[in-house]
């Protein structure tokens, strides 16, 4: 393995210039400042980079270029970027960041961690950020070479590339079962699921643009997967919640009635709460699973038993057509069997190939759906229409009903080839 | 270098290895959990077993000497296993409660990382890569992180809100960090500066295409094809810096910070919500950004006196109305903070409900 860091010509030592840094030595919050000088010791391409990030703090200005790198066999996975200060600072001449796949919900043993650590530091400066915003391990500061080799090492000892461009991005969940009592179903085994099953989408960009999944179990959204991703998964029940009135008459006796009607029985979305001297009784038919109450009394209540999920689709910030959030697209389904996951698999395959296909460049699928119409989508990828997926019918009274249209119009509209694609008639008065 | 390629396409190392042996040998069985202090967490298993979870801030970007004194400590203390949070704490787990003070003790003073972010309380801040590492930055992220956190870590530590607080900062108007309770973003008053001889670089169909207003149209300046945009049309959001670097978006004289407020991701009570913007024109001012604590500290200080419990900010906001918003933070409300994008007309207030 090329190991770029080491030998007669290693990166250039240089003397640290940082009177703006060295304010964020100061204060009680652990400084990054403090720990990345310490690490210039060891990596002196770090004191480059401090160097460098108090010109931009003097200058206020970015003095970084993006450009494209990629390891063999791989179109994503390696954030690329030049200095433009590279003759000042030769080792940040080309100073690169790489994505790592993290386990899902981010657990690790000390000998894994070390591992990854002890690789970026093999083959360049190895600062870790655990986790950056897109769900990947950052690890920053590889030559071009430098990267490939550490990119080869990571993947030798089990590791892999995240996702970057118009990809599938690397999924991130909560930590679900393994240390939360009310993930209704197995956050982490489904992004390993569905990470490892759509590896080769992740990995070699061909979409319209980018698709991010996130997951969480329950409607808290620990995983920031409604605001966070195009596709959001989130853990649901069907029928009546767990209620121990055991439980509840405790907890009414400890925080007194005042506190359960403030705290619970008032805050319901859809005021499906009341209490019955120190019973609560809950109308299932209306509890929208948003989990408030069984967050404030959750040794009483709890999700209902028969588990599963529903699935939102669209979220992305303001660029380019303003903010979307995600919506319900599978009000309910369960996610369990190989079968689920098979299901849930097939409807993923259905919407990439619609948005795909009809998309434009750079269009989210939340941009998609908002400019061809939910409507449109829905029969695009096979899903009935359910009353679950809007907040409200229709305002607007101008529709164009294909039941009702007269006959001419409704089949000129959808005679094949479409209309744009048919041979110009030839006229009269042609040559 | 090795001509044999390592293997591809492997995907994410398998978790189920990875899990502390109290976490693995209760999967999907856990009864109930407690906060028993801020930034510590009690779970309870369906078998009786119990897993401390202490939450510890990390700054995010550390070198691997850091990421080992963390392993370090979770091979004392944690049977040599741990975990990050979403907003980049790490979590240290114990079984036995008498090992909660001693880990506390080891992460204090070998770490010096602070124990919080539970509950409500101020949660460690998500945040952008900004002038450390990323080619679009109008300012810096780490930095600001750490200079707001320093002015809050007394709300890291304590859980003293009416509902957890989740901040995100972004260093551009792309704003990867995302909608949260309060979030910081960098804005920019001019239309993209363009640099006509290094358009060659730039798809320039793909150029015109990204504008959300069709700013932008072919142009050709000294013989060469390029674009040119219309002023008038612009709205300066930077989509087009984000294609092509030469539409030089940034300026460090004239960008500035807007704080924004209310947005939340979870679906409890009132379900997700985007942020909407509470002050605008902030200076971009480092190393410590004073201006920005500032107003944060304005927006949590009405948020902690005025919130009914549970109340996240955007929920706080919404009972008591703007006016009185603007009124408790002392903020100016100006013709700006009214939308004029698509929609905009169904965020006025179109009814007769007025605080008088």
């Amino acid at each position: 393995m090329a190991d770029n860091t080491k030998g007669g010509s290693g990166p250039k030592k240089m003397k640290l210039n940082t009177p703006l840094l060295d304010e964020l030595e100061k204060g009680p919050w652990p400084s990054f400042v403090t720990d990345l000088k310490a690490w210039s010791e060891t990596k002196p391409q770090v004191g480059q980079l401090l160097n460098q990030l108090e010109e931009s703090y003097e200058n206020r200005w970015n003095y970084w270029t993006g450009t494209v790198l990629n390891v063999t066999g791989y179109g994503g996975g390696i954030i690329a970027r030049l200095s433009d200060k590279a003759d000042k600072y030769p080792d940040l001449a080309e100073f690169h960041t790489l994505r790592i796949l993290p386990p899902a919900g981010f657990v690790y043993s000390t000998e894994k961690l070390r591992n990854l650590a002890e690789i970026c530091e093999r083959h360049g400066a190895g600062i870790l950020q655990l986790h950056g915003l897109t769900g990947d391990i950052l690890a920053l500061g590889f030559s071009n070479d430098g990267s490939k080799a550490a990119a080869e090492d990571l993947m030798t000892n089990g590791w892999d590339l995240g996702g970057s461009g118009a990809a599938l991005r690397s999924l991130q969940c909560c930590v679900g079962q393994a240390r939360c009592e009310m993930a209704c179903f197995d956050t982490m085994k489904t992004t390993r699921f569905l990470t490892n099953h759509y590896i080769s989408v992740l990995h070699r960009p061909e979409f319209m643009y980018k698709f991010k999944i996130k997951v969480s179990g329950c409607g808290n959204d620990c995983a920031n997967a409604m605001i966070g991703s195009d596709m959001p998964i989130i853990g649901t029940w069907r029928g009546p919640m767990q209620i121990d009135q055991a439980k509840v008459a405790e907890f009414i006796d400890e925080k007194g009635v005042e506190h359960v009607i403030d705290n619970v029985i008032t805050r319901c979305p859809t005021r499906c709460i009341s209490l019955r001297g120190k019973e609560l009784v809950i109308d299932h038919e209306d509890c929208v699973r948003c989990m408030h109450c069984i967050n404030v009394m959750h040794k009483a209540l709890k999700p209902g038993k028969e588990k599963g999920v529903t699935i939102c689709l669209g979220a992305k910030r303001t660029l380019k057509i303003g903010d979307t959030m995600s919506s319900v697209i599978v009000p309910f389904m369960p996610l369990e069997t190989d079968e689920d996951f098979q299901n849930l698999t097939d409807l993923i395959d259905r919407m990439w190939e619609f948005w795909n296909d009809n998309g434009m460049d750079h269009e989210r699928i939340g941009e998609f759906i908002a400019r061809v119409g939910l409507g449109t989508f829905l029969e695009g990828v096979g899903l009935e229409p359910d009353p679950r997926m809007v907040a409200t019918t229709r305002t607007s009274p101008y529709i164009k009903f294909e039941e009702l249209a007269p006959g001419r119009l409704g089949g000129e509209q959808k005679q094949e080839p479409p209309v744009w694609q048919r041979e110009p008639e030839s006229t009269e008065s042609s040559p | 270098m090795s001509t044999k390629l390592a293997p591809r396409d492997q995907g994410v190392p398998d978790h189920t290895k990875l899990l502390h042996p109290g976490m693995a040998r209760n999967y999907g069985k856990w009864a109930y959990h407690e906060r028993i202090r801020p930034g510590v967490l009690l779970y309870v298993a369906e078998s009786g077993d119990t897993l401390y979870t202490v939450r510890a801030g990390s700054p995010r970007t550390m070198s691997p000497e850091t990421v080992r004194k963390i392993c370090d400590i979770a091979d004392r203390f944690c049977q040599g296993y741990l975990r990050f949070s979403m907003r980049t704490n790490v979590e240290f787990m114990v079984e036995k409660e008498e090992d909660v003070e001693p880990l506390i003790a080891a992460i204090k003073t070998e770490l010096g990382f602070p124990i919080g972010g539970t509950g409500p309380s101020i949660s460690n801040i998500s945040h952008t890569q900004g002038w450390l590492h990323c080619n679009l930055p109008g300012t810096d992220a780490a930095g600001t992180v750490k200079a707001l956190m320093d002015d809050l870590i007394d709300e890291f530590e304590n859980e003293r809100f009416p509902n957890r607080v989740k901040i995100t900062t972004s260093c551009c108007q792309i704003n990867c960090g995302r909608h949260a309770d309060i979030g910081i973003i960098v804005q920019h008053h001019h239309a993209p500066r363009i640099d006509h001889k290094r358009m060659q670089i730039c798809e320039l169909p793909k150029v015109v295409a990204i504008c959300p207003v069709a700013a932008i149209r072919p142009a050709v300046v000294d013989g060469n094809a390029t674009v040119e945009v219309v002023d008038e049309k612009c709205m300066y959001c930077g989509a087009c810096h984000g294609q092509c670097p030469s539409m030089e978006i940034r300026d460090a004289d004239t960008d500035t910070l807007s704080i924004w407020v209310g947005g939340k991701g979870s679906n409890t009570r009132s379900g997700p919500s985007l942020m909407k913007l509470a002050v605008w024109g902030l200076p971009n001012n480092p190393p410590r950004w004073p201006e920005v604590s500032d107003a944060v500290r304005k927006i949590l200080q009405a948020y902690k006196e005025g919130g009914k419990d549970w109340e996240r900010v955007g929920e706080w906001i919404e009972r008591i109305g703007w006016q009185r918003f603007f009124e408790k933070t002392g903020f100016p409300f100006t013709k700006y903070h009214i939308e004029d994008g698509p929609g905009a007309m169904w965020t006025y207030n179109r009814s007769t409900h007025v605080r008088i």
